[in-house]
């Protein structure tokens, strides 16, 4: 608790009253439930807004009576955007604070380093972010994106509806990055796209000096063939990077970027009027208007007491996380961690966008696909979706080694690794 | 009332009636793009584009750039630019609004099809810059309509820029489609030309195995000549990517060069003071709101005195007491440089705080089509000039400087001959600090404003000055300019990545040859 940090202190004072209340009847005990997200250090800028839309969700649904009569108890950890420090924190909250669930981490390599830890100790993570996928663990579900949930259909848009021949697949020198280059480089190769019409690019964290890279994404795309970047250029390197893109006199009319990364909080800090028409693929956006969607803001500028505050992929993801975290304790009638992890399958939520997220067998969720242009206001005009929703797909069937890999965690399989030609399954389980 | 008369009436009051229902046709036609759906939107494009219409180029443009909104009253589609007066715009008059309006969103694909159909409208356009965009903006839409459209533009044309774009566009076509003698006349008009167009329509030539040899040759002759200009204009753009980097990279260790170079102070706190003059940029822009590019020039000694004023606190609240014990000095400047972000954190909060660049460092100076120079690198790399002249300046012709060089070459002997040793120490360490806060302002305008943006740059800084030589201002301007260029011209050959540690690498095995650096201090002073 003392870690807790003061904004928390009306919310814990709040639980504490309300602990000491229905402290007559001494089983009700609350739920504790882990928030593990940085709020200091280079992913603090992303993170926190994750810690405090945790911390909404949960004196929300205190404020509904809890969950079977039990009240949520938040605990808020900070490992710092360090990624060894994201497994101490992880035992941490499991060994001594005794939590049932954990919502956190960020980046992939925080999400590697904590999962080890989830699995010895069996608590399930919730893991809000898009990912490069090629991992199902028992104990992780996985409500952002997998790759064929923003990746693959953010390309056929390109190709389809914009007629890009060529592609720039631009991005930093990272696991997630990497993965999804190789499997977009794939999946355009199998489709017809020359090898010589695609340039993979990668540069380093935080890179701010971008006068080479856009020179030649320039001298690339005046080759006479329609071209694009894909770019998973991550965090603060995204600024510079669309800075330089205006100031070389590039606009999303000749060449446009498509980003996988940039969201309506990547936004607030630039001025996005030169950068209107480049786009991002998510499952997401402040803007989409639905009753719910527009319920969520409002709460959160309550929240928050900050209307210019925006509201983004990974929060939806949060929301949707929870909730199905919520159904599932319900469904088990208890919260106890192996019991809710394997009442999770099937569970279903709303999305904020109109539809019903569904968990499936592999741990990944249902979402819709949306494709939003950059507007100068800095939010997102929603351009295009599709027609459904998608399901989540662990292991990606562009990538020959991996397209033979299932994972299914119900019975009998209860596998996250399974090889259809060989019928194994991997002792590895993620 | 004449027969005729009358017919003339009758003509005249079916036009006006005629006209009247254009009119109301077009309004309706626009009409259809309150819709969410971007294909009906784009079908609407067209039409409007096609439709002739004498408001057509003014609702495309208005689409394009946004400024095309829906009147949630009256239903009727308008036309408001930032927040001037409404229109209406189907027939250009003002209407008074009283909903709310709701802008009609223009995406990439529709805005492309606009800029097509207005470079067709703007190419009698009364401006020769307007008129030269039109021609330019068809070079990639050439039929016959369209060079139809071109050949009689190119009869009336007497701009000599806008005759020679419409020869390119022209020889375009012909290279594609003409006879032979028009693809030959038109190798030559293309040969030498740096457009991006010209070059491709070059190489397709060359290669299209249906073209008789000597026009293949031809081509490809043409195109080699281009290609030797192509790669020097491509070097003098490495060179002055080069540069740029350079400067950065000099404004950011030439405050290090004063505290760690002259006093021998190891600063880990010395990125936070860029930030310093960062977040101070960033105050007062949002003070003077409006005033943009004038708070910009005025955080320039704005930042100085923030970020002095920080260094003074710090050299006189810790450093003093540990000089001659660079590892505690180390090791407490690094507590600081925590601090002062954490400070920063709760202060401005955990997010980057957007500063913004004024109109006149955007944007960029197009030599050729190959080789443009952008602005705000170009006024950077002066600024950097003019903060390093003016440092050595003051070190070199002011009292000040003097007595900083006689402290720091001989402190027993300065004081001896009366200079306040303590007041100099304070003094110099708040100069290098300032210097560190102009930096920063100049950062502002080219990467990211926040907590950690100290971090990127203490590592460079440290690395300009050793490797130019401690203690020598010339040798951190060399030092600079020598790795920023090294860098640039590594980078498209090995990528970013590898670039720098090759960087890193070349850095670590100088060093290893000449360990004082490139410019060493000679003498007595270089053994104190």
């Amino acid at each position: 608790m003392r870690t807790i940090r003061k904004r928390l202190a009306g919310v814990v004072a709040g639980l504490a009253l309300a602990g000491s209340v229905g402290g007559a009847h001494a089983a009700e005990e609350p739920i504790k439930v882990g928030v593990l997200h940085s709020l200091s250090g280079t992913m603090a800028i992303s993170e926190s807004t994750l810690k405090d839309t945790m911390l909404m969700l949960i004196e929300e649904q205190n404020a509904k009576g809890g969950v079977l009569g039990r009240k949520l108890e938040p605990v808020v950890v900070d490992p710092a955007s360090d990624w060894p420090l994201f497994a101490e924190k992880a035992r941490q909250l499991i060994t001594q604070e005794g939590v049932d669930v954990i919502f956190g981490a960020w980046t992939s390599v925080s999400r590697k380093s904590v999962l080890p830890v989830v699995e010895e100790l069996k608590v399930p993570l919730f893991y809000p972010v898009q990912y490069e996928g090629e991992e199902s663990s028992k104990y992780v579900f996985y409500t952002g994106a997998a790759p064929n949930q923003q990746a693959i259909p953010a390309v056929n848009y390109l190709r389809n509806m914009l007629g890009i021949e060529r592609f720039v697949l631009e991005g930093t020198d990272y696991v997630y990055p990497r993965t999804t280059n190789k499997i977009l480089k794939r999946y355009l190769m199998d489709r017809g796209v020359a090898e010589e019409d695609i340039l993979v690019n990668y540069t380093p964290f935080g890179f701010s000096d971008w006068q080479s890279e856009v020179a030649r994404i320039k001298e690339f795309g005046s080759q006479g063939k329609p071209t694009a970047v894909v770019s998973t250029i991550n965090g603060d390197a995204n600024v510079p990077f669309y800075k330089e893109l205006a100031n070389q006199g590039v606009s999303a009319a000749d060449i446009p970027v498509i980003a996988f990364s940039v969201g309506e909080q990547e936004l607030s800090g630039i001025d996005t009027a030169p950068l209107v028409g480049h786009m991002s693929a998510w499952n997401y956006f402040q803007s989409i208007d639905t009753p719910a969607n527009e319920a969520f803001i409002e709460r959160w500028h309550e929240y928050i007491g900050d209307d210019s505050r925006v509201t983004n992929d990974p929060m939806e993801a949060h929301y949707i996380g929870f909730n199905m975290w919520v159904k599932a304790v319900e469904k088990a009638g208890t919260a106890d961690p192996e019991a809710v992890v394997d009442a999770m399958i099937g569970v279903t939520a709303p999305n904020l966008t109109g539809g019903v997220a569904a968990m499936m067998p592999n741990h990944h969720i249902t979402k819709p696909v949306f494709i939003g242009e950059i507007q100068d206001n800095g939010q997102f005009a929603a351009v295009w979706q599709t027609p459904g929703m998608v399901a989540g797909d662990a292991w990606s069937d562009f990538l020959p080694e991996s397209s033979k890999i299932i994972s299914d965690w119900r019975e009998p399989l209860a596998c996250g690794n399974y090889d259809v030609t060989t019928g194994e399954c991997s002792g590895q389980e993620y | 009332m004449s027969p005729m008369l009358r017919t003339a009436l009758v003509i005249g009051l079916s036009l006006a009636l005629s006209a009247a229902a254009v009119a109301a046709d077009f309004a309706t036609l626009l009409q259809g793009l309150d819709t969410r759906n971007f294909r009906e939107k784009m079908t609407v494009t067209e039409q409007i584009a096609g439709s002739g219409h004498p408001r057509a180029a003014a609702v495309l443009t208005a689409l394009s750039a946004g400024d095309l909104y829906v009147d949630d009253a009256s239903g009727r589609v308008v036309i408001r630019h930032d927040d001037g007066p409404v229109t209406d715009a189907a027939t250009g008059e003002p209407v008074a609004s009283h909903g709310g309006l709701d802008r009609v969103i223009a995406n990439i694909l529709m805005r492309r099809r606009i800029e097509g159909a207005l470079s067709r409208l703007r190419l009698n356009a009364p401006a020769p810059q307007m008129r030269l965009k039109a021609v330019r903006g068809l070079f990639g839409d050439l039929d016959e309509n369209t060079v139809a459209l071109l050949r009689e533009r190119r009869d009336a044309e007497d701009d000599p820029r806008v005759a020679a774009a419409l020869a390119v566009g022209l020889a375009l076509y012909d290279l594609r489609e003409g006879s032979r003698g028009e693809r030959m006349a038109a190798i030559d008009e293309l040969g030498g030309n740096l457009a991006p167009e010209a070059r491709n329509a070059l190489r397709q030539a060359a290669a299209d195995g249906a073209l008789p040899g000597p026009v293949r040759e031809a081509a490809a002759s043409a195109l080699a000549r281009t290609q030797t200009w192509v790669s020097f204009y491509d070097r003098v753009e490495q060179i002055f990517f080069g540069l740029s980097l350079g400067s950065v990279l000099l404004l950011a260790a030439v405050g290090l060069a004063i505290t760690f170079g002259v006093m021998g102070v190891i600063n880990m706190a010395h990125g936070e003071l860029i930030m310093l003059g960062a977040y101070t940029t960033f105050v007062l822009q949002q003070l003077m709101p409006g005033h943009i590019g004038l708070a910009l020039v005025l955080s320039v000694p704005a930042a100085f005195l923030v970020a002095g004023a920080f260094g003074v606190v710090i050299e006189r609240g810790v450093i003093r007491h540990l000089y001659g014990r660079p590892l505690e000095t180390l090791l407490a400047t690094f507590g600081i440089s925590l601090i002062l972000q954490q400070l920063v954190r709760t202060v401005f909060s955990p997010l980057n705080r957007s500063v913004s660049a004024p109109e006149w460092l955007s944007g960029s100076v197009v030599l050729n089509p190959v080789l443009s120079l952008t602005v705000n690198r170009l006024v950077i790399i002066a600024f950097a000039l003019a903060v390093f002249t003016l440092l050595v300046l003051v070190l070199n012709r002011t009292s000040l400087g003097l007595k900083v060089r006689a402290v720091s070459q001989n402190r027993a002997m300065a004081r001896a001959v009366g200079v306040r040793s303590d007041w100099v120490d304070a003094a110099t360490f708040g100069l290098g600090a300032g210097v560190a806060g102009i930096a920063g302002v100049a950062l502002s305008q080219l990467t990211n404003v926040g907590p950690n943006m100290g971090q990127s740059y203490i590592i460079d800084s440290f690395l300009v000055v050793v490797f130019g030589g401690a203690g020598n201002l010339l040798g951190t301007l060399v030092g600079a300019m020598t790795l920023g260029v090294l860098n640039k011209f590594l980078e498209p050959a090995t990528g970013a990545v590898l670039a720098k540690i090759l960087v890193l690498v070349f850095i670590i095995l100088f060093i290893q040859k000449r360990p004082k650096g490139l410019f060493p201090q000679r003498g007595r002073a270089a053994e104190a």
